[in-house]
């Protein structure tokens, strides 16, 4: 089996599935629980906080642990959002946001908030210079994406951040689910004042993600009750998946350069491979551009549907995906591609191919020959 | 010497069985049930059956069932979903004053936003009046939010009779079962439920997972928003491995509910008559005949709770003083305050709750070393 398929999820690396099972069997204490074993919890939390917050260069008191991706943006929009309300309604994103950020935003605009939805360049790139002008009094958040799960861009989060840092009072959220272990990150840095994780993206185990949220940020809890993690999400912690998650968090961390190098020569050789078919474009950066991100490839076979090529792939035992997965049910075409300007035909035919650092350039191998059998036949059935 | 955990109402631990039935999907069935592949579509299946499980588990429609992070994210989901979805026939809801903070603080949220809330009394046994949930509902009402069996002292409420009464209002019935799951018969249907709580995690499954039923036809809004999981109701990638341990501890749950009740009915007598036997001072909280009996909580008066806490656990007994989340401060409980006890019992009560693996050696040893602790006072 060939999984292409890791911007959907990954598999959890067996250490971190150790972890899990022994603190799940073992620590199971309430971290909330005044007896020893609850102290133990708690000491494991603490512990993984740590982990977490070296990994990213931040405080641990900065880190806010949640159920995953989805939860952690739409904490740190609808959160910033409501505490905020009285200074401002607006509310800058881009166009090609994951559906749980974009979603949040069509339901901030329904409760009276007014959403910019920054367009991009034919690359799916945000242009820096489109945040400045959208910017107003009235701007209390912008949230632009690190890496973009279906083409794989890059977004120029320093520079926006830079631009940000004249403005105080603008929250600045990055969804960077794709970019942790893929790409270096650096918040505290970068004057990011929310960034979102999820577990399953870095060989961490579902179900659990985290929202760094910089101290001194205000923020209305998304989720209320019992007051664990300083308030801002309640509810008994998944210790086990925590502890999974930050020791997914440091072996990523601590491979992130021989990982980043090894998914930059695969998308290398696999687009080299491809690129000569002439009956195969593709989407989002170029070979060589700067702002790729290594693990994400993204090419059309114009007058094929996706989900044949993807059927037909995965006969081969080979697994990639349409678009995003959350979304892949709908048969409308991309509206990530879509905005970032690619004709409907063309994004209608779009294949996702994603790394892990445990891919290897025999598995692209064997990808591209399947591509150079089954994508001609297909085009041969269509025509007739 | 033997620890002993009589702290299950807190959390509990995971069933091997349930472990073992969650490892394959963090092994090679680890596909996204999202995925148009089949190694993705070969978990939605699990997925769905597992919803299937959980919706006999509680005589519900698998549609009916969302899958949440938990009882705190069930909880929010099901106030904050209705009250907003129902803007338009009313702002104002009922609950008690003895809910997890789960319910109240969310509703104190709801009332920051504009919405009335009547917070209803309970009586000295921490029950709700069923004539004051009927005298509460007023014309604007939208929903009524009252648990089943209470966190701190096991308390039963009157769900059946709540649940006829706010149907023949018109208003919508929630409630938290938590703590009742897996104890008590949770029977949507016959109790005339609406929307109903449960947490994997307090029936030996996995920390981070829930549910939410929502019986079908009910207005209510997504409250995580993003891809098209749960039917739209709530966005997230699917925590399989969470879903099926959840469906895999709520069976077994079900399966063995009556031998366990009646086991820790006798655990309970049990504790009790060591304590007559030795002759220590103390007194049950909460209902003598509408409880929980996995929940046992005693006040020792002239003891205060911390310091008890603290020997017990140096003694090897873990126990608590309300509900977990809030031992941390060790406030008084809000519950034990609702039920306006004389202050002596009040400073002085602890919650013993059993659970998987509890054995009578281990509950007569505890009740023993206990009763040391009180009797040297
Ligand atoms: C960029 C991005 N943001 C957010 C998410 C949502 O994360 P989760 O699946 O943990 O809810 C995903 C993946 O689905 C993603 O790719
Ligand atoms: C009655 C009750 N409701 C809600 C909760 C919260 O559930 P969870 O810890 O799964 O968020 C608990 C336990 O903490 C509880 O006892």
């Amino acid at each position: 089996m060939i999984y292409f398929d890791n911007s959907a999820t990954t598999l959890p690396h067996p250490d971190v599935v150790k972890a899990f099972g022994d603190v799940a069997s073992q620590f199971f204490g309430n971290p909330s629980s005044l007896h020893h074993l609850g102290g133990k919890s708690a000491q494991l939390l603490d512990q993984a906080r740590k982990v977490a917050a070296d990994c990213l260069g931040v405080q641990p008191g900065e880190i806010v642990f949640t159920s995953g991706g989805t939860e952690s943006n739409n904490a740190a929009l609808k959160g910033v959002a409501i505490q905020h309300r009285s200074r401002g309604k607006h509310i800058i994103t881009s166009s090609i946001e994951h559906a749980s950020v974009y979603e949040t935003c069509k339901q901030l605009e329904e409760l009276g908030y007014s959403v910019t939805y920054l367009p991009t360049d034919d690359k799916g790139r945000v242009r820096p210079e489109d945040v400045q002008r959208a910017l107003s009094d009235d701007t209390i958040l912008v949230s632009v994406m690190y890496v973009n799960s279906e083409l794989g861009t890059v977004q120029p989060i320093e520079e926006i951040g830079r631009i940000l840092s004249a403005y105080p009072k603008t929250y600045f959220h990055v969804d960077a689910v794709q970019g942790f272990g893929k790409l270096p990150l650096m918040p505290g840095k970068w004057g990011i004042d929310l960034l979102s994780l999820s577990a399953h993206k870095f060989h961490g185990v579902r179900g659990c993600g985290l929202l760094y949220v910089r101290r001194g940020v205000m923020l209305s809890p998304l989720i209320i009750g019992g007051g664990q993690e300083g308030g801002l999400r309640s509810g008994t912690e998944n210790v086990p998946g925590i502890v999974a998650m930050a020791k997914a968090m440091r072996m990523q961390h601590e491979r992130l350069q021989e990982n980043h190098e090894h998914m930059k020569k695969l998308r290398a050789r696999l687009i080299d491979g491809l690129l000569p078919l002439e009956y195969c474009k593709l989407n989002g950066p170029g070979k060589d551009d700067a702002y790729a991100a290594p693990h994400i490839v993204n090419v059309s076979f114009p007058g094929i549907k996706a989900e044949v090529v993807l059927h037909a792939l995965e006969k081969e035992e080979i697994y990639v995906s349409t678009r995003s997965a959350c979304s892949s049910k709908n048969s409308k075409p991309s509206r990530v591609l879509l905005a970032a300007g690619i004709d409907e035909e063309r994004a209608r035919s779009a294949l996702r191919i994603s790394f892990s650092p445990d891919n290897t350039e025999a598995e692209v191998d064997v990808f591209i020959r399947a591509i150079q059998k089954i994508v001609p036949n297909l085009a041969k059935i269509m025509r007739v | 010497m033997q620890e002993i955990y009589l702290d299950h109402a807190a959390t509990t631990p995971v069933h091997p069985e349930v472990l073992e039935a969650m490892l394959p999907y963090y092994r090679d069935m680890h596909g996204n049930p999202s995925s148009m592949h089949r190694f993705g579509q070969r978990v939605r299946h699990t997925v769905d059956e597992a919803r299937s499980i959980i919706a006999r588990c509680v005589n519900a429609e698998p549609g009916e069932i969302i899958f949440t992070s938990g009882g705190t994210e069930a909880d929010n989901m099901a106030l904050i979903g209705v009250m907003t979805a129902n803007r338009d026939k009313g702002k104002h809801l009922i609950t008690s004053q003895i809910e997890h903070h789960a319910v109240l603080h969310t509703c104190e949220y709801l009332e920051s936003l504009g919405y009335e809330v009547t917070y209803l009394p309970v009586d000295e046994t921490g029950r709700v009046a069923v004539e004051d949930v009927a005298q509460a509902i007023r014309p604007d009402t939208v929903m009524i939010s009252i648990m089943f069996g209470n966190n701190e002292v096991g308390t039963l409420q009157h769900i059946g009779k709540i649940g006829k009464l706010a149907k023949e209002r018109g208003v919508y019935f929630h409630t938290d079962a938590v703590q009742a799951f897996g104890i008590e018969e949770v029977d949507v249907k016959r109790l005339h439920v609406d929307l109903l709580s449960i947490s994997a995690h307090k029936v030996n499954g996995p920390k981070g997972v829930g549910s939410l039923y929502a019986r079908r036809g009910i207005k209510i809004a997504s409250y995580i928003h993003g891809g098209n999981q749960e039917k739209k109701r709530r966005a997230g990638t699917e925590n399989v491995a969470g879903i099926v341990g959840f469906a895999r501890a709520a069976e077994l749950a079900i399966n063995t509910r009556e031998e366990r009740r009646a086991h820790y009915e006798k655990l309970r007598r049990m504790m009790m008559a060591v304590w007559d036997e030795q002759s220590v001072d103390y007194v049950v909280n909460g209902h003598p005949k509408f409880y929980m009996p996995h929940i046992l909580n005693v006040s020792f008066p002239g003891t205060k709770t911390e310091a008890m806490l603290m020997k017990l656990d140096i003694a090897g007994v873990a126990a608590a003083s309300g509900s977990a989340c809030m031992s941390g401060s060790l406030e008084i409980s809000h519950v034990l305050r609702a039920m306006n006890l004389p202050e002596d019992r009040l400073i002085s009560a602890i919650r013993f709750s059993f659970g998987y693996g509890n054995t009578e050696e281990q509950v007569r040893e505890a009740a023993e070393r206990i009763a040391r602790i009180v009797n040297k006072g």
